[in-house]
This record gives C-alpha cells, sequence and structure tokens, in this order.
C-alpha cells in the first residue's frame, strides 16, 4: 500500500516541555502515627512501615502499623463518641461539620492532590480534577441529607447503625475514605476508617482537616496497616458495620468472617466491565470513551471497561483508532501536569498485570503495546490493547487491574448481551450507539450495577454505584448510599 | 507456539495520507446525501468533555516560545468594519509585516484580511512581502446574493491581487436541506478563485449542532476548500474549542480517505494567547504535528496579535510589560 507519512513537526505530537506541579506543597510529615479519639498518636510507639512514590520507589513518610490493640483502642473511641455525642447531635450539627470538611477539602485541595498522586501514582491532572473534587462534592451532598433523613424513603427519623468499620483500596485514596464517611456520618453513625496500606497518606491529612473542621473527638478513627488491621477491625465485636471496598478475594473472606455475627456488610469488589461499541456509535467520542474506560487511573478501577465488544462491522477501524490514540498517551512522571498515565501503584500489582499480560500472548491474542519510554526506576506498565481476544482466554475472564484492554466482536445486539454478561463480575457497563432505545434494551439486559451510555467512567456523587454478584452489594452514593449506614 | 507481538510504533501516532488522491466525485444531491449519511455522529457530551480536558494542557518554557511565535505566523490580521478606510489598512499590513518593529526575530503573521474594496490597498502595501492579502467574499457575512453577486464578489477580489478567498456558505440553503445548492456554490466559487486559496466559512454558530459542523466540513471539502473555518466574527456565537475539534477531526478523516490536506481556520472571539494555545493543543493532539503550520492553520482575529506579542515579551523578559508598549493596530 502506497501511503504517505506525515512526518512530525518540531513540536511532535507527544512532545511538550516538563510542566511538573510542586512536590513541595505536599508537606509531608515524616512519620504518622494513628489517629485516635481525635489526635494522633506517638509514632514512636508504632512498628512502622514506609509509603513509597510507586513512580520512583522513594520513600515518602512512614506510617504505623494498626495492632490489634490498637483497633481495639480505636473501636472503643468510635463507640464512645456514638454514645456520647454523635447520637446526640441534630442532623443539622452533623450537616455542618460535613459542609466543613468538604470546603476545607477544597481549600486545601491542590495539596491533597499532590500528596494523592506522590503516594498513588495517578497523574496530577486526575487527581487535581476528578479524586478531589469528587471527594469534596461528596461530603457536600451528603452534608445535605443529615437533616432531611426522614425524606430519604426508609421512613421517619431512620435510626444509625453505630460503629462502622471502613476498609478502603489503593485506587482512589482520599475519594473512597469520602465515599465511606460521608454517608456514614450524615446518617449518624461514627468510624474506624483503614486505609490501604500502600496509599495511607492523604486519609491522614484528611484527618488533619477532620481535626480544622473541629470533628468531635472519636467520631472519626484512621487506622494504618496492613492485611492484619484490617482483619481485626473486621474481626471486632463492637463494630455493627462493615463497608469494603477492594478485591473479590478478600471481600469473600470477609464476608465469611462476618457470617457468623449480626454485623452489617456492604461489600463493592472487582470487576471485568464491557464496553459495547455498536456500528453507529459516534467514533471519535467512542474512542475517547474507550481511553478513558481503561487508562483512566492505569486501569487501577474497578469499574474499568476492560473488555471492549466491538460490533463485528466496524472492529478493524475500531481497532485502528484505538491504536493510533494509545499510542498518543502520554505515560510518565504522574507530577506533570501533562501526564495522561502514571506509574504502577505498587510492585506486587505490576507483578499481576505482567503475569496475567503473558497469557494473553501465550493464549494467542495480538497484543498491541505503546512504545512510549518507561522511566527506569519506579513501577511501570505501558498501554497495552489485545486484539483477537477470545471468551475463552484469561485476560477476557481474569480482573487484570491495569491498564490492558481486551477486544472482543459481536455480530448482533444479543450476542453482545450474551458475551457482556458472560463473566462472574457484574459491576460496570458501557453502551455506545446513536439509537437510543437499543441503548435501552441493552442496558435492560445487562447484569451490571451501573451502566453507561455514550460515555464512561463517570462518578457523581448523586448517582448510586455498586454492583451484583462477585462484584459485591450495596450502593454508595445518592440517596440509596444512605441505606447502608441505616437501621433500615 | 510463537507469540504475535506487535508493539505500536510512533508510526502509529501518525494520521496516515494515502498518495492516491481520491477526492470522491460527487455528480448529484443524492450521492452527496448518502456520503453524509455515512459519516459518524457527534455526541456533543462526549466532543465538549474532550475539548475540555485538552484545554487543561500546560504549556511551558521553550514549547510556549515556540508555539507562540508559530501563533504569531498563523494570524490571519483582520479588520471587516463599515469604517475600514485605506488608512486604517494601511496601518494593519505594516504591522502584519512587522508585528513587533523594535524585535526582527517576530515573524511576520500570515495574511491580512478585509473586504474586497480594500484588497488593491493593502496589496500595494504589502508589496512583495511574504504577508498574504485575504478577502471575505461572496456577500460576506450573511451570504445573502444570486450566485451570479457573489462570483462577480470573488472574481474582482481575485482581480485586485486577493490571495485567499473566504466564502461563505449559505446557511439558508444548508438548514433548509438544500445541500447540492451548498455544494454547487462551493465548487463554483472554488473555479472563481482560480490560483487563490479558498477557506469556506462555515459559520457554525448559525448550524448549531456538532452534527451539522461535521456535514458542512465534508461538504466544503468536498466542493473544494483549501481551509474550513469556522465563523464570520459576525454573530454571537464564533469558534469553540469542541467546534474546532469536530472540524479537525473531520480534516484528519478527509485526508486518511481522500488523500487531500484541507486546512482550519477558527475565527472570531480569539483574544488571549492562552485561547490560542489551547486551539494549538487541539490541533496538535488530533490532527498532528503536520497542521500546526499557517499552511494549514490560521487564527482569524485582531486583538489576539498583541497579546501574544505581550506574552512572547513575557516568557522572555520573566516580568509584562505595559499594553501600550505595542501599537494598538
Amino acid at each position: 500500500m502506497t501511503e504517505r507519512q506525515l512526518a512530525n513537526s518540531q513540536l511532535g505530537f507527544l512532545d511538550y516541555d516538563p510542566a511538573p506541579e510542586s512536590a513541595t506543597i505536599a508537606r509531608l510529615q515524616p512519620s504518622y502515627g494513628l489517629f485516635i479519639d481525635g489526635k494522633f498518636t506517638d509514632p514512636a510507639g508504632h512498628e512502622q512501615f514506609a509509603s513509597e512514590n510507586p513512580a520512583n520507589e522513594s520513600v515518602l513518610a512512614t506510617v504505623a502499623q494498626a495492632s490489634v490493640d490498637d483497633v481495639d483502642r480505636a473501636v472503643a473511641s468510635a463507640r464512645r463518641a456514638y454514645t456520647k455525642v454523635w447520637s446526640k447531635t441534630t442532623g443539622t450539627e452533623r450537616a455542618k461539620y460535613l459542609y466543613r470538611i468538604a470546603r476545607i477539602i477544597q481549600e486545601r485541595a491542590r495539596e491533597l492532590a499532590v500528596v494523592e498522586t506522590l503516594d498513588n501514582g495517578k497523574p496530577i491532572r486526575e487527581s487535581r480534577d476528578v479524586d478531589i473534587p469528587l471527594a469534596a462534592a461528596h461530603f457536600f451532598y451528603y452534608a445535605g441529607w443529615a437533616d432531611k433523613l426522614d425524606h430519604a424513603g426508609f421512613g421517619a427519623d431512620p435510626r444509625p447503625l453505630g460503629v462502622a468499620g471502613q476498609i478502603i483500596p489503593w485506587n482512589f485514596p482520599l475519594l473512597m475514605a469520602a465515599w465511606k464517611l460521608a454517608p456514614a456520618l450524615a446518617a449518624g453513625n461514627t468510624c474506624v476508617l483503614k486505609p490501604a496500606e500502600t496509599t495511607p497518606l492523604s486519609a491522614l491529612v484528611l484527618a488533619e482537616i477532620l481535626q480544622q473542621a473541629e470533628l468531635p473527638d472519636g467520631v472519626v478513627n484512621i487506622v494504618t496497616g496492613d492485611g492484619a488491621t484490617g482483619a481485626a477491625l473486621v474481626a471486632h465485636p463492637d463494630v455493627d458495620k462493615i463497608a469494603f471496598t477492594g478485591s473479590t478475594e478478600v471481600g469473600r473472606l470477609i464476608q465469611r468472617s462476618v457470617a457468623t455475627g449480626d454485623k452489617r456488610l456492604t461489600l463493592e469488589l472487582g470487576g471485568k466491565g464491557a464496553n459495547i461499541v455498536f456500528d453507529d456509535a459516534p467514533i471519535d467520542e467512542m474512542i475517547e470513551g474507550i481511553i478513558d474506560g481503561i487508562f483512566f487511573n492505569q486501569g487501577h478501577v474497578c469499574c474499568a471497561g476492560s473488555r471492549l465488544l466491538v460490533q463485528e462491522t466496524v472492529a478493524d477501524e475500531v481497532l485502528r483508532r484505538l491504536v493510533r490514540r494509545v499510542e498518543q498517551l502520554r505515560v510518565g512522571d504522574p507530577i506533570d501536569k501533562n501526564t495522561d498515565v502514571g506509574a504502577i501503584n505498587s510492585a506486587a500489582q505490576l507483578a499481576r498485570i505482567q503475569e496475567l499480560s503473558a497469557f494473553g500472548e501465550s493464549e494467542g491474542a495480538t497484543r498491541y503495546t505503546s512504545s512510549c519510554v518507561l522511566p527506569e526506576k519506579g513501577y511501570w506498565f505501558a498501554p497495552t490493547v489485545f486484539a483477537d481476544v477470545a471468551q475463552s482466554h484469561r485476560i477476557a475472564r481474569d480482573e487484570i487491574f491495569g491498564p490492558v484492554l481486551s477486544v472482543l466482536t459481536f455480530r448482533t445486539p444479543e450476542e453482545a448481551v450474551a458475551k457482556a454478561n458472560n463473566t462472574n463480575y457484574g459491576l460496570a457497563c458501557g453502551v455506545w450507539s446513536e439509537k437510543g432505545s437499543r441503548t435501552l434494551w441493552v442496558a435492560e439486559r445487562l447484569r451490571a450495577g451501573v451502566i453507561w451510555a455514550n460515555t464512561y467512567n463517570r462518578f457523581d456523587p448523586t448517582s448510586p454505584f455498586g454492583g451484583m454478584r462477585e462484584s459485591g452489594f450495596g450502593r454508595e452514593g445518592g440517596r440509596h448510599g444512605l441505606e447502608a449506614y441505616l437501621n433500615v | 507456539m510463537s507469540t504475535p507481538l506487535r508493539l505500536v510504533g510512533a508510526q502509529d501516532r501518525n494520521v496516515r495520507i494515502p498518495l492516491a488522491s481520491s477526492v470522491p466525485a460527487v455528480e448529484n444531491e443524492a450521492q452527496l446525501r448518502a456520503l453524509l449519511a455515512s459519516l459518524s455522529g457527534v455526541d456533543a457530551v462526549g466532543a465538549e468533555a474532550r475539548a475540555a480536558k485538552l484545554a487543561t494542557r500546560s504549556i511551558k518554557k521553550s514549547t510556549k516560545l515556540t508555539v507562540l511565535d508559530l501563533a504569531i505566523s498563523m494570524v490571519d490580521l483582520t479588520t471587516l468594519e463599515g469604517a475600514d478606510t485605506p488608512g486604517r489598512v494601511t496601518s494593519l499590513c505594516t504591522k502584519a509585516m512587522r508585528p513587533d518593529p523594535r524585535d526582527p526575530t517576530v515573524p511576520s503573521v500570515a495574511a491580512v484580511c478585509v473586504y474586497p474594496d480594500l484588497v488593491a490597498h493593502a496589496r500595494s502595501v504589502l508589496g512583495d512581502s511574504s504577508v498574504a492579502v485575504a478577502s471575505v467574499a461572496t456577500s460576506f457575512p450573511s451570504g445573502r446574493a444570486s450566485l451570479k453577486v457573489k462570483l462577480l464578489d470573488v472574481a474582482e477580489a481575485v482581480a485586485a491581487g486577493a490571495d485567499e478567498i473566504d466564502m461563505v456558505i449559505d446557511r439558508g440553503a444548508f438548514l433548509s436541506g438544500r445541500i447540492g445548492q451548498v455544494f454547487d456554490e462551493i465548487v463554483a466559487v472554488t473555479e472563481a478563485c482560480g490560483d487563490a486559496h479558498l477557506k469556506v466559512i462555515l459559520e457554525t454558530g448559525e448550524l448549531v449542532t456538532y452534527d451539522n459542523v461535521r456535514r458542512a466540513s465534508w461538504i466544503a471539502m468536498l466542493g473544494g476548500a483549501d481551509f474550513i473555518k469556522t465563523s464570520t466574527g459576525k454573530v454571537t456565537v464564533s469558534a469553540t474549542t469542541p467546534t474546532a475539534l469536530v472540524m479537525l477531526e473531520a480534516v484528519r478523516d478527509f485526508a486518511e480517505t481522500t488523500g487531500r490536506v484541507v486546512g482550519v481556520k477558527v475565527a472570531g472571539g480569539i483574544r488571549t494567547s492562552k485561547d490560542a494555545i489551547r486551539y494549538l493543543v487541539l490541533v496538535n493532539e488530533t490532527v498532528g504535528a503536520t497542521w500546526l503550520s499557517a499552511e494549514l492553520f490560521r487564527f482569524g482575529a485582531s486583538s489576539l496579535l498583541n497579546d501574544l506579542l505581550m506574552q512572547r515579551l513575557k516568557q522572555r523578559r520573566g516580568a509584562y510589560v505595559r499594553s501600550d508598549e505595542f501599537s494598538g493596530d
């Protein structure tokens, strides 16, 4: 085929001078204690572990490994605060604190964005434009509900549950803390929050914000640590409710552990979201949607559109445009404002992505990997697309939780629905078509908690989010999100 | 078992333009209609989100200096007022050739853009400088005249020395579905232009939907446009970044399917360097760096030039200078 490749001019396609956000505004302490009863404990009193910057493997700070006794003290503090203070405050009072927290998050947004990017490896553009504004939005939204619980659809004067134990993942550290804390506090519960082992720092900055907001002591306690800390929290007899976001594997363990008691439980687990593309989809926006669906946050998104189902008639064209777009993604220093794809959060996660991607090749899929140059230090994985993927391939079934997309094809809407539903998960799906009736037909038949039409990975505090089957149960966000924290 | 591994290469990021030129011959309105119907729709929410996302790009240091100079070289310095006089056009042309007389490294702008009756005067002032004379024609800005009058308008401007003609499409015909008429007019004006370059103004503010913008872009390109241009600057809504995005996508797809490379001009309401840089980022990340040249991208503007000069000086000196440092026009 005769083709003319248009040469890049001096500016090139991918060549902007570095535009780094200032890392110093993070103002991190060298080491952190636990946040119990409104105060930070002495870091020296705990075994410490390091939280590193996955983009360059440098240590950002050390944090405390909370022991079983520490968890017990945190739960006791939450119980005390619940009985003596929080259960007696009015909805209007609780709203006042939540509004305050939301406003301080906005005021300290830049600092929080930098902390999040340093600790997690996600691009500053995302922490600045998505994570932090959405975290503030969740507090604002649930502040509005605090004095209107009578009208939330659960009858008059719905009661809180008591002490909530909340375990959150490393992919959206501050945002997940907001998703958990805001509805719990609005409904009148007190909390013990356990951030993820690899990303505890923004939650500790949030603890400072809670102090700044003068939230009564003990209403929120934050205990850092590894899986053992989480297990201690789950097993604690005085916790009334466990809310967990994380892997399906750990979710199973938690469900088994609480099965014998009377703790309430909500789980938000993994996913293998299908992005379904019909031949009449708006092609340019659809390509962007596929990119956002899988490469947003390096694919560390439980609802990521990690399976692309394309109608066969347009498969070649979609793949051609998709591969071109993947090659344009700017991969590199997360603190650079022009970075599109940042670092993989940890060595362990990188190993898992590499292992599963290797299956893609050995099982016969065609691999397209961006030719971007990856930094030498840190944990990196170049954006990758697998074409010619079959339903039986592991990369079509297992959650990779990384920047890896599997492309499959279908012929009819029925086949698209069947393939999309042929998974153990059921968190999110996307449908791309200009024909509204078909979009609705498909959406009605998809077994997933969230369906996006002509968009993907859009989040809003007013909209309930959650899954079915192995993606968990319970809803976060919206009026529905209150139910998980009310005795109804 | 062999592993089919294919790294995506740098070549994949380029827009691929086939050598064999094959702009489809449009013989009747039905054929044109079918061709437009085959175009993908535009999702307004998605297009606006994409444009907004690209607007957050942070252009610094040497890239910024390069981009500012590039933007200066892409300006069609424009005056389209009833009150235009030869004196004002002289002053504009002088500025166009040497935007900052104290600094010879500042490039000249691409063109001056005037009404047809001032073309001869602009031509005489610009002489053999690199600055082109562009003229609006075809009963600018409304386009409400007979084809005969429009063609005469074009012919006179070309005869007076215009290098570039900025025509307007018949929006009334487009919106009432007479797309054959819109196409035929563009073809006729292309012929009347002779060697002069043709920019086709879609007046996107009157077409309103992005689907219309995409279709009108294709009609103009099929009709022979060298450039497609957003706006006259005479209606409330002028150039916007999502509109420019849709037009750049049209230009890219047209080049890939026909082998013909068409330029884009954004006009109306672009006053600051920040705006200009946003458009250039859109160009860079939609069609690629090849379009980052005055041959293929233009700004129709007047006050933009001084802001570009001011930012340029600020980048070099590290501090802002007074706006009176630069001539008003």
